[in-house]
């Protein structure tokens, strides 16, 4: 449990659609897929998962629909619309800057100012 | 993306049920797949699904947050505020009454107010493209004249100047309509053919002149209005065919004007013109070469070029001014310093009024704030009884933001219901409250509960909810936990609501202060002025008109010379002398019914005023060189008591073939004559070929041009010598106002049937009319304050009451620790007169401002009037503690067993 990090205000959204992105999942596939990509890394409320799930379909950028699960059960599919590509490719761009600038920031040595 | 909205929207209102139980299904499937994923770990079914079930965490949570995140969220909200509102309305149900009462005056009288602003200042004069139509005013300012009128020339000059589509002039007349069974007087406007053209009105039958007609003297054409239509000619469909005689000549109908065209004008009697007659103002009966400086025509109207401002017309009109003076040196004396003043035609017609309806707009509107404010009060009495409900609802996690929201909700909703029940109430007495608006109102447009003032009302009321929901609302969002959840059952009353709950009646009694000396103004003003020393006695007599015709053909002129109608008065005056309860006849021209203002236009070129010029003096330099004038029969002075000072009055050896003579009065004498005696002295009009008259008598200083105002200069002239056509037949006596009037019109017709006889009088109701439009603000400002100082009363009345019952423990104690029943009558009375001078102070050092604004509304008082602002102050003071009383004797019998066991 030590190693796993909080995640920061905001990123539940661009991780879903990063998750989402590389094929429709249901809200559990989603979990799992998360926890994967982020080679268990990242700790995730499970339930805070799906309001976050229901805002970014109210926002038109994933789209949902029944469907049957390995294991045979019923469970909604999410998967991203071309809205939700471009928003995807756009918050990754800003994250990586983001990063980017952050690293620099901190990598900064007394005499190099 | 709004498909998406409307789509989630949808889910949420329509699709409800299935939405629910999908978003159930969707986290149980989420456990069932985790419990699946534990089991396989190693863990048996039922300890996998308790496991998965610790790990989802608040699943009702998360549930609400996943609702929360469909779209319309929002409207639920809404919906469950206004539910819960409706629920705590029911529970308090007086507070709700006494507030949708309070509002329902409030927003109801402002409504009120405001559909007549909108309908006389705010809406444009009802004329296609109307913010192009301006009134064209003549002034000369060098002799302090304005006014003055405009010449054939000078309309031709300012049709050819480019800077107007049309220009006519306008000229409000009286004419003889006969034909009928009995003889009319109509209100007739004479035009250029353009006139209609320039309104851009359409006549409902017929057609309207043509523009371009240029032809001499009177086109033989005239269009009606649609009330003569019905009145004279029952309606006749075949109208456009008939001819009607005016003033003995013929005239064939073309047009009749739909019902609801009113005339642009600035009286009741200029707007609702009857006759349209049209004439290019040369050729017979008028001059064939009409002289530049005979100013005729009284006034002028036009509508500008498309595109053309008016400050772009004004600049290039002072041009065309500038050059004519230079090219007609003549006609156009330096002194004179002639100008022509173009202004929005609405400002012409709505001009006198603006003040006095920004002034009920005004009171209104603090009548308005004043209820707000009250109704603020009455929130927040109840707030410190439902701190405690808040409190709890904050314990079990509300967020701040949404008890806010809720109880701005209900303040809305109050004031929506307290608007729609002012609204309603409105339209239930609307046809009562028309009634009550003045007829000279100039109110074009109808009056009337439109969209626009719905809409008025709409905004009001929300306005309203949100500022008296405020500060009950922002009290709630400052709760103190702890402390109100410690108070057992107790209302909590924090400190910060107390010092909010007094503010607030202090800004009321302030406020009303404000409303109630400015109606004590108007009051005392309105008092002043109906016990002004008139100067004449206007009790018991009454005045009756008649006209005779001017013909077009002078030759066929019946009164054409003075002596020929002086014959004609001379008779009808000793036959009206015959009347029983006659006592005393006199008769003059319209213009010298004391205090008459239904005809102020026809006053300033045929009758009423003048320009003069005095025998001996050059230039009027300082003064203005116009007087009142009217023409009058010898007897006038004795049947109206003004005495004579000095000289002679007209006696019967005046003729029209002796000099001119005229009486003037002391005004006048001391205007033009200061230092010396005035009999004897000369004067003449301004117009071409005037004769020059002789003063033979000084009469005493009557206020019989207006109640405000005691030193007007006037001239009377006599009637046998200068002849009018409008006469008024003044008769004072002791007799019946109705029968005499039927008597009057049998004597004037056995000497001439086709003369209308009308407006039949008594001096009281014509002096009553003159103060008509003063009265309407005066009533109305009035009510507004008493509901004001209502208001107030019950709002200090509201704070002590609560304050007595919450101290009704502490006051036990003091009664058990002996202190005197006296002194806490006097404990709680300081409280509340310490409140009600507090807000008189404020109130009147904001009345200090107000009442400057509204100094030309007065009369006789000054705008700091020091008996007005004590005496409504200490008014004030008297409400205030009576509103005290009433809570304090109830502190004053509390029992200090019952009180002590309060807790």
């Amino acid at each position: 449990m030590g190693n796993e990090a909080e995640l920061l205000p905001g990123t539940l959204d661009l991780l879903i659609l990063k998750a989402v992105s590389l094929g429709p999942l249901h809200g559990y596939g989603v979990l799992l897929r998360i926890e994967q990509i982020s080679g268990r890394a990242l700790l995730i409320e499970q339930g805070a998962l799906y309001p976050a799930l229901f805002r970014l379909v109210r926002q038109g950028l994933l789209k949902a629909s029944w469907g049957k699960s390995d294991n045979n059960r019923r469970a909604k599919f999410y998967e991203l619309t071309s809205k939700g590509r471009k928003r995807l490719r756009e918050e990754t761009d800003g994250w990586n800057r983001l990063v980017a600038a952050i690293a620099s920031a901190l990598a900064a040595r007394p005499q190099e100012i | 993306m709004i498909i998406t909205y409307l789509r989630s929207l949808f889910a949420r209102f329509v699709r409800r049920a299935e939405t629910e139980r999908e978003l159930e299904q969707e986290l149980a499937s989420h456990i069932a797949m985790r419990a699946d994923h534990l089991e396989r770990v190693g863990l048996t079914r039922v300890e996998a699904e308790r496991r998965a079930r610790i790990e989802f965490g608040g699943h009702e949570r998360f549930k609400e947050e996943c609702r929360e995140a469909i779209a319309g969220n929002f409207i639920d909200i809404l919906i469950q505020d206004v539910r819960f509102g409706l629920r705590m309305f029911r529970k308090s149900s007086g507070v709700t009454v006494i507030g949708i009462l309070t509002m329902a005056l409030g927003i109801g009288a402002t409504t009120a107010i405001f559909s007549v602003v909108d309908a006389t200042l705010l809406e444009p004069l009802p004329y296609p493209q109307s913010e192009q139509l301006v009134s064209i005013q003549d002034d000369f300012l060098g002799m302090g004249a304005h006014d003055v009128g405009i010449s054939e020339p000078e309309w031709q000059d300012l049709q050819r100047s480019g800077i107007f589509e049309y220009v006519s002039p306008t000229w409000f007349d009286e004419n003889n309509l006969t034909g009928s069974s009995q003889p009319t007087r109509v209100r007739l406007l004479i035009v250029a053919p353009n006139y209609f053209a320039l309104l851009g009105a359409q006549p409902q039958l017929g057609r309207a002149f043509d523009p371009q007609d240029h032809s001499p003297g009177f086109i033989p054409e005239v269009v009606i209005s649609d009330g003569l239509w019905k009145r004279a000619f029952g309606n006749d469909p075949n109208i456009l065919s008939k001819s009607v005689r005016m003033d003995t000549d013929l005239y064939r109908i073309v047009g009749v004007m739909p019902a609801g065209f009113d005339a642009p004008g600035r009286t009741a009697e200029e707007r609702n013109i009857e006759v349209w007659a049209a004439t290019s103002f040369y050729g017979a009966p008028l001059s064939d070469h009409p002289a530049r400086n005979r100013r005729n025509l009284p006034t002028a109207i036009a509508r500008l070029k498309p595109g053309v401002t008016i400050a772009a017309a004004q600049s290039r009109l002072d041009a065309l001014v500038a050059s004519l003076q230079k090219q007609f040196a003549a006609d156009y004396p330096a002194q004179n310093s002639w100008t022509v003043r173009l202004m929005p035609l609405k400002e012409r017609v709505v001009g006198n009024v603006r003040q006095s309806l920004v002034l009920l707009l005004g009171a209104v509107g603090l009548v308005l704030l004043i209820a707000c404010v009250n109704v603020a009060n009455l929130l927040l009495a109840r707030a410190s009884v439902r701190g405690r409900e808040m409190a709890i609802r904050r314990a079990l996690g509300a967020a701040q933001g949404r008890l806010t929201r809720q109880l701005l909700t209900e303040s809305l909703l109050l004031s929506l219901f307290g608007g729609t029940a002012g609204v309603a109430i409105l339209f239930l007495l609307k046809d009562f409250l028309l009634r009550l608006v003045p007829e000279n109102l100039p109110h074009l447009n109808e009056i009337s509960i439109s969209w626009s003032i719905l809409l008025f009302a709409l905004v009001a009321s929300v306005v309203s909810g949100v500022l008296f929901g405020l500060a009950p609302a922002l009290q709630a969002s400052r709760l103190d936990l702890n402390h109100a959840l410690k108070q057992e059952g107790r209302s909590t009353g924090s400190r910060g609501r107390a010092r909010t709950r007094r503010g607030l009646v202090i800004t009321e009694f302030a406020l009303s202060l404000v409303l109630m000396i400015a109606a004590g103004l108007l009051l005392r003003s309105f008092w002043d002025l109906l016990n002004v020393q008139l100067g004449f006695s206007p009790q018991s007599v009454m005045s009756v008109r008649t006209r005779l015709p001017s013909p077009n053909d002078p030759n066929t002129d019946k009164y054409g010379t003075a002596s020929q109608e002086a014959t004609f008065v001379r008779e009808l005056i000793r036959r009206c002398k015959m009347l029983s309860g006659v006592e005393e006849v006199a008769i003059g021209d319209t213009a010298s019914i004391p205090l008459d203002e239904s005809l102020r236009d026809l006053k300033l070129i045929s009758e009423g005023q003048f320009l003069l010029t005095v025998e001996g003096h050059d230039v009027q330099g300082d003064h203005s060189t116009v007087v009142e004038r009217s023409s009058v029969s010898p007897d006038y002075f004795h049947l109206l008591g003004i005495p004579l000072m000095r000289g002679r009055l007209f006696n019967e050896s005046d003729y029209d073939d002796t000099p001119p003579v005229a009486v003037i009065n002391q005004a006048m004498a001391q205007t033009y004559w200061p230092n010396e005696d005035a009999l004897g002295k000369r004067f003449k009009a301004v117009k071409a070929g005037s004769p020059w008259i002789t003063v033979i008598g000084v009469i005493a200083n009557a206020r019989t041009q207006s109640l405000a105002q005691a030193e007007v200069p006037q001239a009377y002239l006599d009637l046998y010598q200068t002849g009018a056509k409008r006469l008024a037949i003044l008769l004072r006596g002791r007799f019946h106002t109705a029968a005499i009037a039927d008597e009057v019109r049998q004597q004037v017709q056995a000497l001439d049937p086709t003369l209308p006889v009308y407006g039949a009088q008594t001096l009281d109701e014509t002096v009553s009319a003159s103060l008509s439009q003063r009265r309407f603000s005066m009533e109305l400002v009035g009510l507004f304050a008493l509901t004001a100082l209502l208001l107030a009363g019950l709002g200090i009345y509201g704070v002590i009451s609560y304050v007595v019952s919450e101290r009704t423990h502490e006051i036990g104690i003091r009664l058990a620790l002996g202190a005197q029943r006296r002194n806490i009558l006097h404990i709680v009375l300081r409280h509340g007169l310490g409140l009600a001078i507090a807000g008189a102070a404020v109130g009147l050092i904001c009345a200090l401002i107000v009442s400057q604004l509204m100094a030309s509304l007065l009369y006789g008082v000054r705008p700091t009037d020091p008996l007005t602002f004590a005496g409504v102050a200490l008014l004030f003071i008297g409400v205030a503690w009576v509103a005290c009383y009433v809570p304090a004797r109830r502190a004053m019998k509390v029992d200090p067993m019952v009180a002590l066991r309060y807790e």
